[in-house]
């Protein structure tokens, strides 16, 4: 391929993965609302479109019509550009996943994949890991109490749970001798027998324990926890600004579903009869459910609970997991 | 809910009492105690609640302004006046007792004699602003002309029309179609009062 129409196809997956992830991070927060209603016996939006299915469009209109409101003494140019780390990190982490398997459009042979680095893994979880900047940044930057206990709280859940997180994806990665994502996901081609989540199921609980965590969500939304410190270091925000957060937010999930797919479930091989682009979609949905599912059910944790349970026994059950599969591959 | 149930007061209390045992105060029981909450399950049991209802799609919801609950027809909303069936003459003799009895300070009314020596209600007002709805004013009303209705959305852009006697009284081409339903609530005779009355001893 030349150089110029590899820039051209890479310029058309950003726009496609842009597009499509930010309507999906939109729909998302359609998608959450439905189901929290169903599993709380209520009925959710029904009345902008067929079952409210509209209702994000509604929330975008509000969201970008709303004042955007500065506090008289927030540190202004961090308190902007706070929730743009947010919402870019969030994409930029897309940017190394494999979304789907090779296809063919137009006799054109695409990789569903902007940059296919040997180190994406790493790239992955980095960038996720800075989008934490913009929680802490926007809290401490917009002058208000709630905002700062919400930044304090961010770097406390950002020092327990990347360990864990970089601790329990070693030991699948010691199995696959690589950190691309393509190469884990082929080291799982022979079917549903050879996921590496039959191989690490200790591995896979965690990293979805600190995925959790990473993404914020329930049972460890210590950030913006209304019932406890009213948005946390969202309480300031209004408008886009804030809809950025949860944009971010939402992207953060969906590549989380990437990532715990292509690593433990087996990626976008295909399983059994379904083809593997379908596979992949599956896969990304019912994490993406599982992550409502949970906050529908589970209470959430205190933060001294959440560095406990990170330290104390997540940490070293992650040390045992990486020392007995490293004296599993030895022998 | 249907409206029997809601009427239904006789409710049974199915109360069903949950042991709790006392906290452990040894070590080895306090690990004893971890050991058996971290295998038992229990996040997985609240999973499957939430997703057994939401399989069960059995919504509670009511879409208010489209849908309404049936209240009680005791409820205590903006009061009617009643007309008598037959002539459709208001049912108010203006005896002055509901006015006198209102803690609220609400009801107000004016009468004269007419040119039969018979009083009239020239005048009547309710300040639904002002009033708390306790049905004293119903339940003192001999001729059961004033009782309470089941309208309790009463929003209005200005004050004066929380006072509207003609809101209040029963139609006449409402009356005539025969929809003027008796109130079965406070200062009503219940419907059945026959059966509810005992024999006094003379009787037998």
């Amino acid at each position: 391929m030349t150089t110029t129409g590899f820039i051209i196809a890479t310029i058309i997956k950003i726009l496609v993965v842009l597009g499509l992830f930010s309507a999906l991070a939109g729909f998302g927060t359609y998608l959450e609302r439905k189901v929290l209603a169903f599993m709380q016996r209520r009925l959710g939006p029904m009345h902008v479109g067929p079952y409210g299915v509209l209702q994000v469009l509604a929330d975008g209109i509000k969201l970008f019509t709303k004042e955007d409101i500065i506090p008289q003494n927030a540190v202004k140019p961090i308190f902007m550009i706070a929730p743009i780390i947010g919402a870019a990190t969030a994409f930029i982490a897309l940017a190394a996943v494999p979304i789907l398997p090779e296809f063919e459009i137009f006799g054109v042979k695409v990789h569903p994949i902007i940059a296919d680095i040997n180190v994406g893994v790493l790239f992955v979880l980095g960038v996720m890991a800075s989008g934490l900047f913009a929680p802490l940044l926007a809290g401490m930057a917009s002058s208000n109490k709630w905002g700062l206990l919400g930044a304090a709280r961010t770097a406390i859940q950002l020092l327990s749970y990347e360990v864990v997180t970089g601790l329990s994806i070693l030991a699948p990665l010691m199995l696959v001798g690589s950190l691309s994502l393509i190469d884990i996901n082929n080291y799982q081609s022979g079917g549903f027998t050879d996921w590496i989540v039959w191989s690490q199921p200790v591995a896979f609980v965690l990293f979805l324990i600190a995925g959790f965590a990473e993404t914020n969500r329930t049972p460890f939304d210590l950030l913006e926890h209304e019932a406890e410190i009213v948005s946390g270091y969202a309480t300031e925000y209004s408008g886009m600004r804030w809809g950025m957060f949860f944009i971010g937010e939402y992207a953060n999930m969906i590549t989380l579903g990437f990532l715990a797919s292509l690593i433990f479930l087996g990626g976008f091989n295909d399983w059994g009869f379904i083809p593997g682009g379908l596979a992949i979609v599956l896969k990304v949905s019912f994490l993406f459910f599982f992550f409502l599912w949970t906050r529908a059910a589970w209470p959430h944790v205190r933060p001294d609970q959440l560095m406990w349970l990170c330290w104390k026994v997540l940490m070293p059950i992650a040390v045992l997991n990486v020392v007995v599969t490293g004296i599993v591959l030895m022998m | 809910m249907s409206l029997e149930q809601f009427k239904d007061r006789n409710v049974v209390q199915n109360y069903v009492h949950i042991p709790v045992d006392k906290p452990p105060q040894k070590p080895m029981d306090k690990f004893k105690q971890v050991v058996r909450r971290t295998f038992k399950g229990e996040l997985f049991v609240g999973l499957w609640v939430v997703f057994r209802e939401m399989i069960k799609r059995d919504f509670h919801t009511v879409k208010y302004p489209l849908e309404k609950l049936p209240i009680s027809p005791r409820y205590r909303a903006v009061h009617k006046l009643y007309r008598l069936l037959e002539s459709g003459n208001n049912r108010c003799i203006g005896c002055g007792l509901c006015e006198k009895i209102c803690i609220a300070n609400c009801i107000r009314l004016e009468t004269r004699y007419d040119e039969k020596q018979r009083k009239e209600v020239t005048e009547y007002s309710i300040n639904l602003g002002r009033c708390i709805f306790c049905g004293y004013c119903a339940e003192v009303c001999p001729e059961l002309a004033i009782v309470h209705g089941q309208r309790y959305e009463n929003a209005s852009e200005q004050r004066a029309h929380f006072v509207l006697k003609d809101d209040m009284l029963t139609p006449l081409d409402f009356l005539k179609e025969g929809k003027q339903e008796e109130f079965p609530g406070f200062g009503a005779v219940s419907p059945n009062a026959d059966e509810r009355i005992k024999k006094t001893p003379t009787a037998y």
